[in-house]
């Protein structure tokens, strides 16, 4: 079966695949390359476990066609710590038990990770607008909310 | 002599009775001697059934004494989620 | 050795602590697998057919068309999962409900499953299996179910538990009563009765993650089975059953579970899986959508409650008494008979009586969603309690803290209770900051309060001493929310040693013993006590190797701090010997130390909660916005609080969810509209403001740190406490669930202008 072929850049690695059309780009993550901490809460971009980044844009990649990444560049939850160095966001979560059980963490790194770069001193208001696009059945948003801003605290050096 | 309490959808098992006096000494004898007497009741004390002793709720404890005064249930086994 | 559970004040260490989790660092950095994250070489897509209709009879399926589609490796229906029941209804119900066998029950009723090489093929598969349908009339309505004109799903069922035994079938299956007292007298004696009847619509537990596994069959008849699930002994135990196989052939593994909320009790479509792979001779992945999640796995019953209370102008309740009828979906099952139980278990009543009733309808198969039964009765219960308070005059929480149940009040379902927290939660909430906060206009305060039983069960554990000193602790109860941390905290607590070096893993069904499921909020309860017994004989084993290594008596060597110490006038120039030094040498004095724990951890505390609320309604859109949330509950000792702070929140915001948004929608043809999160909406983090918690400790005498279950209590009462708040914000009692825009406007509507 032939396929097409994409090129793309993920966590800075340059990497290649073929895909088929109809295949969206949480498919060809997690059954293609591997990368399996997105996850398909869905399949309809209303849940947000499938968050990543692509081109600096956070996306649903049950929403975005495997084809589309084509020279992009995706960020996954897999490429955020640095080597074993956790970014601030997942060590807040972690210290604020953030997470019950941890299904939507991956994509509301994602979506935090997005909400700071382009807010890095959000108020609790942004901080809910911005996270409302994931869902999290567990743990109510209280210490997940708490988690980012402490996180945004720690990052702007406070 | 223990008195029993059948409680909720179990009391029709027993030809609606509510209470019955059961010579046991404890949930393992209980069970045999009510299933012996009701055979309606076999289903249920296979894996349906749990035992409030005093107020305490014991599902799988064949072993649990039965005090002479001891305030007894027998109820449908709770689920949970 | 006998196993002490009663309650002992100490002074803690480690449990009442707040570290890290272990499986935390997985979880954030996307290692974690779950249900959906694992594969096997050779491996299947599964997909099942299912059914377009509410009630519809099976004439035939023919398979032969999808059989011949390359690619194809098996296709599956009720032939292939023979009946193997032998009277057994349970078991028969659950094998109908995999994979219907007369007739489809509900939209989204498995029919048939296919396996085949890619997605792609799966789905062109189900598309050439041929099922003739006779279309039935179908009833959705619990009210309408009861009916003696409603279109009857089964026709070999007679209502359970009347006398004389009725003739005719009927939907609905069984009525049970509870109570105690002569309620009619009780009535005479009241000064006041407020009596009203209340709905609450069908909710999903919701979890993000759907049902997903791999099954594995192999020609000699093992195989194995990966799956999230929150038992996954109970899993193993079912599917073994259902397919006829050998217990110990089967090995389940749970996976890293997204949520479960009661949803993951039972078996949907594992044997399904296990079905197909048997026939493919391949591994078989299958995996739900969220349309399939919504459609064809367990919600809660949708209930229809009518409910009478009165009392003396003192404010004392005379009598009580409240008639639930519950939907069950297809297979009949205790959900309205948990809700009569639980419906008036926060009060000390004289005269009280319910009366509950399992209805058949065409929906999907009800299960267990947290405090299964109890949130929709405490709605009613607790709804009428506060018109109660209003007509009498008197504050709404001294009414109910006048009410309350104590130790010693005898329960409404029947047993007398032991010390609870009913009236606790009640006071902390009378003198709670919240309960004096201004309000402004169009706003609204309102509380209630909730119960839950909780219960213990089958339980195992084996805790490793390593020879390093470091400890590794095998439960076996899937942890769905930080029980990894608990339970580490506990055997840490109990050997006297640090947190970081005990770490402890949920072990598959093959390397541990026999464990009922996580739910009834049973996981550390039940866990907790096991893994205190293991450390327990863990601590005899290095007693006697420290006493061996001193060649001592072991009556000579004690316990503490994590370490062996020698006592006695003789021995106390010996230095004390570590767990490290004990395990290092542990090859030398018999071979490796551990613990075991084997149990029915029986004696689970009941819980009680009390919530307040604040919210605003829009008189104009009828949309209420949640302003202010706190949770008071009884936890019996927390041993991690930030987790058991994280259960008081997920439960308030799944009981707002409840309250104000979430609903099946069935059309007229039967058929679920809204299976989706567009259309069925759960709270988002822009709904909510902070939800501030209170723990309250009332140690329960039935485990050795007083701890009770937590998980499921906070579900309860936010229901009522919500509705109670939106009707004293617009001035008109709101009875029916979920509090959409449209129904508070049409309420607001239905009033005579003043
Ligand atoms: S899976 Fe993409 S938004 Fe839910
Ligand atoms: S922690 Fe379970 S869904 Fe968010």
């Amino acid at each position: 079966m032939s396929g097409i072929a994409v090129s793309t850049t993920i966590n800075g690695d340059e990497v290649e695949y073929l895909c088929q059309a109809e295949e969206t780009l949480l498919d060809v993550l997690r059954d293609r390359l591997g990368l399996t901490g997105a996850k398909e809460g869905c399949g309809t971009g209303d849940c947000g476990a499938c968050s990543v980044i692509l081109d600096g844009r956070l996306v649903c990649s049950c929403l975005v066609l495997g084809a589309e990444a084509q020279g992009a560049r995706v960020e996954t939850i897999e490429g955020m710590a640095q080597g074993d160095t956790l970014h601030p966001l997942q060590t807040k979560f972690l210290e604020h038990a953030a997470l019950q059980c941890g299904v939507c963490t991956p994509g509301f790194l994602m979506a935090a990770k997005a909400l700071l770069d382009a807010n890095p001193d959000p108020t609790e208001e942004e901080i809910r607008f911005g996270l409302a696009g994931n869902l999290c059945r567990c743990t109510g948003y209280d210490k997940i909310v708490r988690a980012v801003q402490d996180a945004a605290r720690e990052m702007n050096g406070g | 002599m223990v008195e029993v309490t059948l409680w909720g959808s179990l009391a029709a098992l027993v030809d609606g009775q509510k209470q019955i006096e059961v010579d046991a000494k404890d949930i393992r004898e209980l069970f045999r001697k009510l299933a012996e007497r009701y055979p309606a009741l076999r289903g249920p004390i296979e894996n349906d059934i749990a035992v409030s002793v005093d107020g305490v709720i014991y599902r799988d404890s064949w072993s649990k004494e039965l005090p002479e005064d001891a305030e007894i249930f027998l109820m449908r086994r709770l689920v949970g989620g | 050795m006998s196993f002490d559970a009663t309650y002992h004040d100490q002074i803690y260490k480690s449990v009442g602590t707040r570290p890290v989790r272990p499986d935390g660092v997985d979880k954030v950095t996307g290692r974690a697998r779950y249900g959906a994250d694992f594969n096997m070489p050779g491996q299947l897509v599964g997909r099942i057919l299912r059914s377009p209709h509410a009630h519809a009879r099976i004439v035939s399926i023919d398979t032969a068309r999808a059989e011949a589609l390359k690619g194809v490796k098996a296709v599956v229906t009720a032939a292939d999962l023979p009946d193997l029941s032998d009277g057994d209804q349970s078991h028969y119900d659950l094998l109908d409900n995999c994979m219907a066998r007369t007739k489809a029950f509900y939209d989204g009723h498995a029919v048939a499953a296919v396996a085949a090489i890619d997605a792609q093929t799966a789905r062109k598969a189900l598309k050439l299996i041929e099922v003739d349908y006779e279309v039935l009339p179908h009833v959705v309505d619990v009210d309408e179910a009861v009916q003696p004109s409603a279109p009857v799903l089964h026709d070999t069922i007679f209502t359970g538990g009347v006398e004389p035994k009725p003739t005719t079938p009927s939907n609905v299956a069984a009525r049970a009563e509870f109570g105690h007292g002569d309620v009619d007298a009780g009535f005479e004696d009241a000064d006041f009765i407020v009596e009203r009847s209340f709905k609450t619509e069908q909710t999903h537990q919701g979890y993000i993650e759907p049902h997903a596994c791999v099954a594995s069959v192999n020609p000699d008849g093992t195989a194995e089975l990966w799956v999230c699930t929150q038992g996954h002994f109970v899993y193993r135990q079912k599917c073994a059953e259902l397919l006829g196989m050998d217990v110990s052939k089967l090995r389940v593994t749970s996976s890293e579970i997204g949520g479960g909320f009661g949803g993951k009790t039972h078996v949907w479509m594992e044997p399904v899986a296990l079905a197909l792979s048997r026939k493919a001779g391949r591994p078989v992945k299958l995996v739900m959508s969220r349309d399939e999640v919504f459609r064809a796995s367990g919600p809660t019953s949708a209930t229809s409650v009518d409910v009478k209370i009165g009392a003396r102008q003192d404010g004392r309740i005379t009598a009580a008494s409240a008639e639930l009828r519950y939907s069950c979906g297809p297979y009949a099952d205790i959900w309205a008979e948990l809700g009569a139980m639980t419906s008036f278990a926060c009060y000390d009543l004289e005269n009280v009586n319910t009366v509950g009733y399992e209805v058949l309808v065409n929906r999907p198969k009800t299960a267990a969603y947290r405090a299964p039964s109890a949130p929709m009765a405490a709605f009613a219960v607790e709804s009428a309690i506060d018109e109660l308070a209003q007509k009498l005059g008197i504050d709404p929480v001294a009414f109910r803290i006048k009410n309350a149940a104590r130790e010693g009040t005898r329960s409404s379902y029947g047993p007398v209770y032991g010390p609870i927290g009913i009236g606790p939660t009640l006071e902390a909430a009378q003198t709670h900051a919240h309960m004096q906060a201004p309000l402004g206009p169009n706003q609204g305060r309102g509380m209630a309060c909730g119960f839950w039983f909780n219960f213990g069960g089958q339980t195992c554990t084996d805790l490793n001493v390593n020879s390093d000193g470091t400890v590794t602790l095998a439960v076996g109860t899937v942890d769905v929310g930080g029980a990894r941390a608990s339970l580490s905290l506990v055997a840490a607590e109990e050997l006297g040693i640090p947190y970081e070096t005990v770490k402890t893993v949920v072990a598959d069904t093959a390397t541990l013993g026999y464990n009922d499921m996580t739910d009834g909020s049973r996981g550390t309860f039940s866990s907790s006590m096991a893994t205190i017994s293991s450390a327990r004989n863990a601590i005899e084993v290095m007693r006697n190797r420290a006493a061996l290594m001193w060649d001592i008596s072991i009556e000579d060597v004690v316990w503490e701090d994590g370490q062996a110490k020698a006592i006695g006038s003789t021995h106390d120039n010996l230095a004390p010997l570590s767990i490290k030094e004990i395990a290092e040498a542990s090859g030398k004095t018999g071979g490796p130390i551990a613990g075991h724990s084997e149990m029915v951890a029986d004696g689970a505390g009941v819980s009680f909660a009390t919530h307040i609320c604040d919210v605003e309604v829009d008189p104009e859109t009828g949309g209420t916005k949640i302003l202010r949330y706190t949770v008071i509950q009884d936890a019996g000792k927390a041993v991690h609080p930030d987790y058991v702070e994280g259960q008081y929140q997920g439960g308030a915001a799944q009981g707002i969810g409840w309250a104000l948004n979430e609903e099946y929608v069935y059309g007229q043809d039967g058929r679920l509209q809204n299976p989706g999160f567009l259309d069925y909406r759960i709270p988002v983090c822009s709904d909510l403001p902070m939800i501030d918690t209170q723990i309250l400790e009332i140690p329960n005498p039935n485990h050795p740190y007083g701890v009770r279950g937590v998980g499921e209590t906070s579900i309860v009462p936010p229901l009522a406490a919500i509705a109670n708040a939106v009707s004293n914000a617009v001035g008109v009692r709101m009875t029916h669930i979920p509090m959409s825009p449209p129904r508070i406007l049409a309420a607001l509507d239905a009033q005579p202008t003043a």
